[in-house]
Formats: C-alpha cells, sequence, structure tokens
C-alpha cells in the first residue's frame, strides 16, 4: 500500500512547515520563526485532533494547490481562507474554515487566497512525514534550515502525510475580529524621538506597506523623527519590537526576523497583539496606543484565556 | 556587572552592561549568557547576548518579568570563568571578484590594497557575537588604519562568504542578505554547518584568524555554492 501524501500543483507564495518555533538559538543567529498566527495554529491542531505543537502548513496570500492520494485523509484550514476541495469526479465543495474535512484518492485542495489578512493553516491528522530540526519542525528560509531542507513548499514535490486510520469530523463557530488599536510597551529608545513623533506616533494612522513578510513589518505614515542617534550599538532584537532607522519609517520585527540589529527601539508590541498586527495585509491601517507593562501582561492572560474557550467551543 | 535591567515588552528582560564596548564588558555578557543557560531556569526561553547587553526571552505563560528580573538579579555569576573558547583559523581569497569595496577602502583609508590585506591578517580577533543571520560572527577589533564607515547605501545582496569591515568590527555573511558593510575578500568557510550538535564553528568568545588563500585554492575548497 503506498503512503498518504500530497503532490504539489501549484506551491503558493510562501508556503512553509511550522510549528510554535524553535527555542533557545538567538545566540547563534537563529530566531523562534513558527507559526506567526498561534491562535490560529494552535485551533488548526486542535480541531484536526492532532497534538498541540504538531507541524501544519503555513501559507501566506495565494495558497498551494494540493492533490491528495492515498485512502483517504482529513484536513482542517483555519485563518479566513477562501478555499475548495475539488472531487475526483470533478465536483467542487466551497471549502469553510474551522471544519474538517475528509479528501479521498485524487482530491485535490485548492487553497485560492487569504481574505483580508495574510496568513492561513492546515493542518492534517497525523501530521505530517517530517524530522524535525533543534526540537522544531519550524522552517526558517533564511537559515535554510528547518523540514524540506529549510525551503518553502515547491512546485511538482511530494509531502506524505503519518498515515491515518479514523476521518474526523469537528467544527467550531469563529471569527477572526480585528482590533482598534495595537497596543505596545515603550521601547529601550522611546526618549530618542521627537515629542511631536511621539505624538504622531500614538494618534496617526500607518499603513502597512508592500515591504512585509516572515521576517518584517514595514510601516509607512508620518516620520518618526530621531533627536539623538539613528544608530545604537547592535544588540538582540525580539518579534514585535518596533525598530526605526534613519529614514524615519518603522519597521517591526516578525517572527524570522534577524537577531542582532542597530537601530533605535522605539516601542514593542504586546504578545496579546502580536497575531493581529501579524494579519494586517499590505494597504492596511493600522494605530499603537501604548499600554503598560502590567496591563500587557493583563491583556496576555486574557488573550491566553479566550484561546482556550475558543478551543473548548469545537464540536 | 549588570548596570541597569529593563523590560523589553512583556516577555523580555534587557540587561545593559554599561556604554563601552570593549572584550571586559563583552566577556562579562557571555559569562552570564553561559551561567544562565547552564541553570535552565524555568520560563526562560532564548537568550541573545550581544556587545553590551544581554536580552532575556521568557515564556509569559509560565513567568513574568519580575520573576525573572528577581532571579537574574541574584544569581551569583563568577567574575572569572576558565572559558572554554578556541582559535579558529579562516581563509579569505581577496580576489578582485570577491572584493567588491577594497577600491573604496583604498581611497578612504589612503593604504594600498596590500596593505590592507596585510592590517586584517596580522592579527587575531575576538568574537563579541553571532547573529543578525546565522552563524555571523562579529569580530574585533581592526586595526585603526582600515576603519572606516559602513556604506552610504547599503547593498541588497551581499554574497555569501563575504568579508566586511565597518568600525573597528570585521564579520563573515554566511548566507546572502542585505548588508551595508565593506566588503573586501571572500571565505569558501562553511561557517554555519546546520550540525545540531555543533551549529556554528565560531562562538562568541572564540579567537579569530584569517589567511590569504588564492583563486585557484578557493575554487579547490568547494565547501559552499
Amino acid at each position: 500500500m503506498s503512503k498518504n501524501s500530497f503532490k504539489v500543483l501549484r506551491p503558493g507564495i510562501n508556503t512553509t512547515f511550522q510549528d510554535l518555533g524553535r527555542d533557545n538559538l538567538y545566540h547563534v543567529g537563529l530566531p523562534f520563526s513558527g507559526a506567526i498566527d498561534k491562535r490560529n495554529f494552535l485551533i488548526a491542531n486542535s480541531l484536526i485532533t492532532n497534538k498541540e505543537d504538531d507541524a501544519v502548513l503555513e501559507f501566506a496570500y495565494q495558497g498551494p494547490l494540493l492533490e491528495f492520494s492515498g485512502n483517504q485523509t482529513s484536513i482542517v484550514i483555519t485563518g479566513n481562507v477562501n478555499f475548495k476541495i475539488i472531487k475526483k469526479n470533478n465536483s467542487e465543495i466551497k471549502g469553510e474554515c474551522y471544519r474538517t474535512y475528509n479528501l479521498n484518492n485524487k482530491d485535490c485542495l485548492d487553497i485560492i487566497s487569504t481574505e483580508k489578512s495574510v496568513y492561513g493553516y492546515l493542518s492534517v491528522k497525523g501530521g505530517f512525514q517530517i524530522n524535525k530540526f533543534c526540537n522544531s519542525y519550524s522552517t526558517t528560509v533564511r537559515a535554510e534550515v528547518g523540514p524540506n531542507d529549510g525551503k518553502k513548499i515547491e512546485i511538482g514535490q511530494t509531502i506524505i502525510l503519518n498515515a491515518v486510520d479514523s476521518a474526523i469530523e469537528k467544527s467550531l463557530e469563529y471569527l477572526n475580529s480585528k482590533i482598534e488599536f495595537i497596543r505596545v510597551i515603550k521601547g529601550t529608545n522611546f526618549d530618542y524621538f521627537s515629542e511631536d513623533s511621539i505624538k504622531d506616533f500614538t494618534s496617526k494612522d500607518f499603513i502597512v506597506s508592500k515591504l512585509t513578510d516572515r521576517m518584517g513589518m514595514r510601516l509607512s505614515g508620518p516620520k518618526i523623527k530621531n533627536l539623538k542617534k539613528t544608530n545604537i550599538k547592535s544588540e538582540g532584537l525580539g518579534k514585535g519590537v518596533i525598530q526605526v532607522p534613519a529614514d524615519g519609517d518603522p519597521i517591526v520585527m516578525l517572527s524570522d526576523h534577524g537577531t542582532i540589529g542597530g537601530y533605535p527601539k522605539i516601542a514593542v508590541v504586546i504578545s496579546a497583539d502580536y497575531d493581529k498586527l501579524a494579519q494586517c495585509p499590505p494597504g492596511e491601517k493600522i494605530k499603537f496606543k501604548i499600554v503598560n507593562l502590567t496591563e500587557a501582561e493583563n491583556l496576555y492572560k486574557i488573550y491566553i484565556m479566550e484561546t482556550k474557550n475558543i478551543i473548548n467551543k469545537i464540536r | 556587572m549588570i548596570k541597569n535591567i529593563y523590560n523589553l515588552g512583556d516577555a523580555a528582560l534587557y540587561c545593559d552592561f554599561g556604554d563601552t564596548v570593549n572584550k571586559e564588558t563583552n566577556l562579562k555578557v557571555i559569562n552570564y549568557f553561559n551561567d544562565i543557560r547552564e541553570k535552565n531556569i524555568t520560563g526562560i526561553k532564548n537568550i541573545a547576548p550581544s556587545y553590551n547587553k544581554l536580552i532575556i526571552y521568557f515564556d509569559l505563560e509560565l513567568t513574568s518579568y519580575k520573576k525573572i528580573k528577581d532571579i537574574v538579579q541574584n544569581l551569583n555569576i563568577s567574575t572569572f570563568k576558565a572559558a572554554k573558547t578556541k582559535l579558529v583559523k579562516i581563509p579569505v581569497c581577496f580576489d578582485d571578484e570577491f572584493a567588491l569595496d577594497l577600491e573604496r577602502v583604498e581611497k578612504k583609508a589612503g593604504i594600498t590594497k596590500k596593505e590592507i590585506i596585510n592590517q586584517l591578517i596580522a592579527q587575531k580577533y575576538f568574537c563579541y557575537m553571532t547573529g543578525f543571520i546565522a552563524g555571523m560572527p562579529f569580530l574585533g577589533d581592526i586595526k585603526e588604519k582600515i576603519r572606516l564607515d559602513r556604506l552610504e547605501t547599503p547593498r541588497v545582496k551581499v554574497p555569501k562568504g563575504s568579508v566586511g569591515i565597518t568600525e573597528q568590527f570585521c564579520n563573515i555573511y554566511t548566507f546572502e542578505s542585505p548588508g551595508g558593510w565593506n566588503i573586501i575578500g571572500n571565505s569558501p568557510k562553511k561557517i554555519f554547518t546546520k550540525d545540531p550538535t555543533k551549529l556554528t564553528l565560531i562562538d562568541p568568545g572564540d579567537e579569530v584568524e584569517f589567511f590569504e588563500i588564492s583563486k585557484k585554492e578557493y575554487s579547490k575548497f568547494n565547501e559552499q555554492k
């Protein structure tokens, strides 16, 4: 009997294996990586009844077109995603996110696009037959590490699935909500910037530019004026850190960011709002609001509780 | 030892060891880094040492800024430790094909190419930190004569293996990457190994020495594409 597998008929723009990320390697220059939208990642694995930290395929904008070979498998897609299943007899099923589907031999899964968002997740019952690198299934393309030789999924390749015996039928009522503000904590160089610029930073709209990928998100809007110095001694960075280079356009570090940087840090996105910020596609307007550490810690507790509540609603 | 501790966002500790960048300060950072790693403190997920800072990332679900700060402030870090460092010898080809900015350095420094190369290979360097891209070593201090600023306009793509200099530092681009350092040569040596037991050839605290190889020797090395 041949193994369950997907043949990649179209890879999508940026499709990679991801899990919860890779710890403890900042000092060699490897960022956490991992699924950008942690909540949607966790929901995907819960819906398909996989382990919490099993690998998923993360896609951005346009997703992959996959042809299934094998007996049958169950899949789920999370995020805001337009997709369809093309059955072997050419009939089409319009896909709904947060609902499991069974695929039979020669069915195709066409993940057309993410809608008003960037990232979506495909989880398959039993997971993929891939290897961990340094305790994680996450792919860091820039360092060429992780499953699939550290590469994005490519056209024509075969993705082997772990064998499963039972079909899954689960669903969840869930809508990805937007928030009015992206909340931030003052950065370690907050006082480098002019009073007017701080006012702009916390009151005006910033637009997500096209220079955005898993490494970082470049924003445009009012120029942030630095009064002190535009370069600092290179030091560590983390996801959510907002740096402002000499040109005055802020850059938010995302999960695949360079681990060391020398631009002043104006602010850091709070952990509770990271998923929502990273899901903003180019052209979307965002507003920042400063909160203190205690508020941020409480907001994260709420985020964790909400995620658990959502997962508990799976039927 | 640590001058100040701040929070960097809600899930990281930003430890400041003072403004000066020198070997002495950096060794303190590396000592703290090694000690905290060995102690396996609950909730700590990642530690990023740099010239004069140490950033400690923790899992906000398991712990908090206050808890980790208390632990770090009360650590008993020995001021001197027998360092487990090594000397790494790196071959570099300075052929015109690789030395993209050697002419610029020649003009700015007012010395010949040969002299620049001799200045670079004449001494050992200290590895302050690794990162930005996987395995990239930040080495120093280079001789005063060859110190200069970054390029006015950074390159979009610096070739893999490029050896660059700026200010008091030199480095090796372990992967193709954007960058603004002055490129004066290229090394065929694989620095980021991808071997999980030994990911990088050069670790913080190590000593590095460059030696010149010809273009023919470079091709023979054939360790990278």
